[in-house]
């Protein structure tokens, strides 16, 4: 089927945003700028654009300690986001969340998380909250290949689907869990094998082809609006650079010759090429998104510099509901 | 007025929440009655056994405009989720920054002297307190366990309703209508003048019992619950304590970092309740042992009546010696 213009376009541009946005979170992490963790993107954006492009602002997503690229293509504002960042009272969570923790309700980003498969039982949550709506609304837990050893993400699949949950668990299989690559942890190194136990269609596709994680995505989609239940959707891929960074870059540990390998599979490179060879973009119109990435992060920065940081005196603020 | 057992009251509790408001919704291994012929399937939900994801299922929910009562049954089974307990359920709304509330109520039993061994004999209440994060609800009576569900499922912050076993069969009034105990209210169960006892759940009817005793020696007890313990109503505990001047705490949890230790520091860190004082403030806690099975060594291992009044005569004696 036939994307247009304006989709490709968005999708291209989210893609390249998601991937400066976290090269720039790097480059403001070593210069002190930021505080905390950094997990980037980097390497997986096809994952995230491809899955949030099937899905409407009243669909929700649950992310992952590597969260970043889920909140750009599920709608969220890359100025406060970079406020959080930044710890300033502009920021998703006033400066209380930081990297880990930034959530957008109003787009229906449900939250990063710091604990892998920590997402899976609250995306089960909201999925149990649209199926009791009935407007036919669907979650996407994201979640990587390391979840798949805890035992939330055993549970989440088996009432899911005991349940009928509209929802899509979307597998980023990076091939790394931290540190570990998928074959010490796992004895099918393939996570889509698990759907099988819970009696759900389990999909393995290219996670570094935007288009065939759109397309697949799609199906599970509409078959959680069906109401008929969910898919554990495998999406391979790799992450381009290391598990986390504090103050400094890790030495890298994965080998060479794999790293270029899945670079020379870089997702955005792919997508560009093909709106190229489909004439639905121009390389100026291409130089243009990038530019406007450009502008826009810069944007972004100079809104995160100018909000303040908390008062100490708001410390206690949020601990509870009225 | 009425009188129902404490575990009546619960269920009332959760059925009449039902019946106000469509988007209170139960889940839970097993259900006492047949909540489904009311309320239907889609809203009473028997659910596996995973209790780590139906916990993160009940905040999620919330997050979504759910009002769901997620039943543990007992807490032993609610550290099969302490991933969702600790690290979301306590966190989540304050780590991004109030988005959204979470109105999920956990429901489970607690406490021990009913023959269940070491796993089935827990009172865990200050981890939880510990977390900063979650509202923690502690009846001692039907009514209160009533009425404090309620206010825990009306709430828009997840609450630990904790439910003592050894009270579920504890008749009590009841009033008829729509009921309400305010989360974070102690209550003088027991007005008195020389000392003050600070009972938790079961060891509050256990200190009533004692108070009754003492009376006939002429020995006044004022007996006060906290029936909150997140947020603690510390302000009527430190008044009876500077009223008598003498205070026991009981809990059945161990005494090691628990509920009685902090009630104990704060009524010790308070400068004016501090200088009332008469005597050092007493804990009677459990032995910090894994609660055993056999009668005689549970009863050895819990508070006794026996243990409550001998701390009683301890903070008076106490208080006759010259400073």
């Amino acid at each position: 089927m036939a994307i247009d213009k304006t989709e490709l376009t968005q999708m291209l541009s989210a893609m390249i945003l998601i991937r400066e946005f976290d090269e720039l979170a790097i480059q403001l992490r070593v210069a002190g700028k930021i505080y905390g963790a950094v997990h980037p993107y980097v390497g997986q954006e096809a994952v995230a654009v491809g899955v949030c492009a099937n899905l409407t602002d009243r669909d929700r997503v649950t992310s992952t300690h590597r969260g970043h690229g889920h909140c750009i293509a599920k709608g969220a504002d890359i100025r406060r986001m970079m406020a959080e960042l930044f710890g300033r009272v502009d920021g998703y969570c006033k400066g209380k969340g930081g990297s880990m923790h930034i959530a957008d309700f109003a787009v229906g980003m449900l939250g990063a998380n710091g604990i892998v498969g920590g997402g899976l039982p609250i995306a089960c949550g909201a999925a149990l909250a649209a199926q009791l709506e009935g407007q036919g609304n669907v979650t996407v837990c994201f979640f990587g290949d390391g979840a798949a050893a805890e035992g939330e993400f055993h549970e989440a699949l088996n009432i899911a689907s005991l349940w009928k949950l509209p929802i899509v668990f979307a597998c980023e299989n990076n091939q790394y869990a931290a540190n570990n690559a998928v074959a010490v942890q796992h004895p099918r190194v393939e996570i889509a094998s698990h759907a099988a136990a819970y009696d759900m269609p389990g999909v393995v596709v290219d996670g570094n082809d935007v288009l065939a994680v759109r397309a697949a995505t799609q199906d599970a989609v509409a078959r959680a609006r069906r109401g008929d239940g969910p898919s554990l959707l495998e999406c391979q891929t790799y992450r381009w650079h290391f598990h986390a960074m504090r103050a400094a870059v890790p030495a890298e540990t994965r080998p060479a010759e794999e790293i270029a390998g899945w670079k020379a599979r870089d997702p955005i490179a792919r997508l560009a090429q093909h709106t190229l060879a489909e004439r639905a973009l121009s390389e100026s119109e291409i130089d243009a998104i990038r530019q406007r990435v450009k502008n826009d992060l810069a944007d972004a920065v100079a809104f995160a510099e100018a909000s303040p940081f908390p008062d100490p005196k708001d410390l206690l603020v949020d601990m509870f509901a009225e | 007025m009425r009188e129902i057992t404490f575990q009546q009251a619960l269920e009332e509790a959760v059925a009449e929440e039902m019946r106000r408001d469509s988007r209170v919704i139960t889940m839970g291994t097993d259900f006492t009655g047949d909540p489904v012929k009311e309320f239907g399937p889609a809203r009473v939900r028997f659910t596996p056994i995973s209790e780590a994801v139906l916990t993160g299922m009940g905040l999620g929910a919330a997050g979504c405009g759910i009002r769901p009562i997620v039943n543990w049954r007992m807490v032993t089974f609610s550290f099969v989720a302490m991933d969702q307990v600790v690290n979301q359920a306590s966190k989540i709304r304050y780590m991004f920054g109030g988005q959204a509330d979470f109105p999920v109520t956990y429901r489970c039993t607690t406490g021990g002297g009913i023959g269940l061994a070491a796993q089935h004999s827990q009172s865990p209440y200050s981890m939880w307190m510990h977390l900063a994060g979650l509202k923690i609800v502690l009846p001692s009576t039907p009514a209160d366990a009533k009425g404090l569900l309620k206010s825990a499922i009306r709430d828009n912050n997840p609450v630990v309703s904790f439910e003592c076993s050894r009270l579920a069969a504890v008749k009590g009034p009841v009033p008829d209508g729509d009921h309400l105990v305010p989360i974070g209210v102690a209550d003088v169960k027991r007005a008195g003048s020389d000392v003050t006892i600070v009972g938790l759940a079961y060891y509050v009817q256990e200190a009533l019992a004692v108070a009754d005793d003492l009376a006939r020696e002429g020995i006044s007890a004022e007996v006060i619950d906290p029936r909150t313990l997140v947020p603690m109503d510390v302000e009527t505990i430190r008044s009876s304590a500077r009223k008598t001047g003498r205070v026991v705490v009981v809990d059945e949890a161990p005494s090691t970092c628990s509920a009685a230790s902090e009630i104990a520091a704060l009524l010790a860190e308070d400068p004016e309740t501090f200088r009332t004082l008469r005597a050092p403030i007493r804990r009677v806690c459990a032995v910090p042992v894994p609660v055993p099975y056999s009668p005689p060594l549970e009863k050895a291992a819990l508070p006794s009546r026996e243990d409550i009044k001998s701390a009683v005569y301890e903070v008076l004696k106490e208080s006759l010696r010259p400073v």
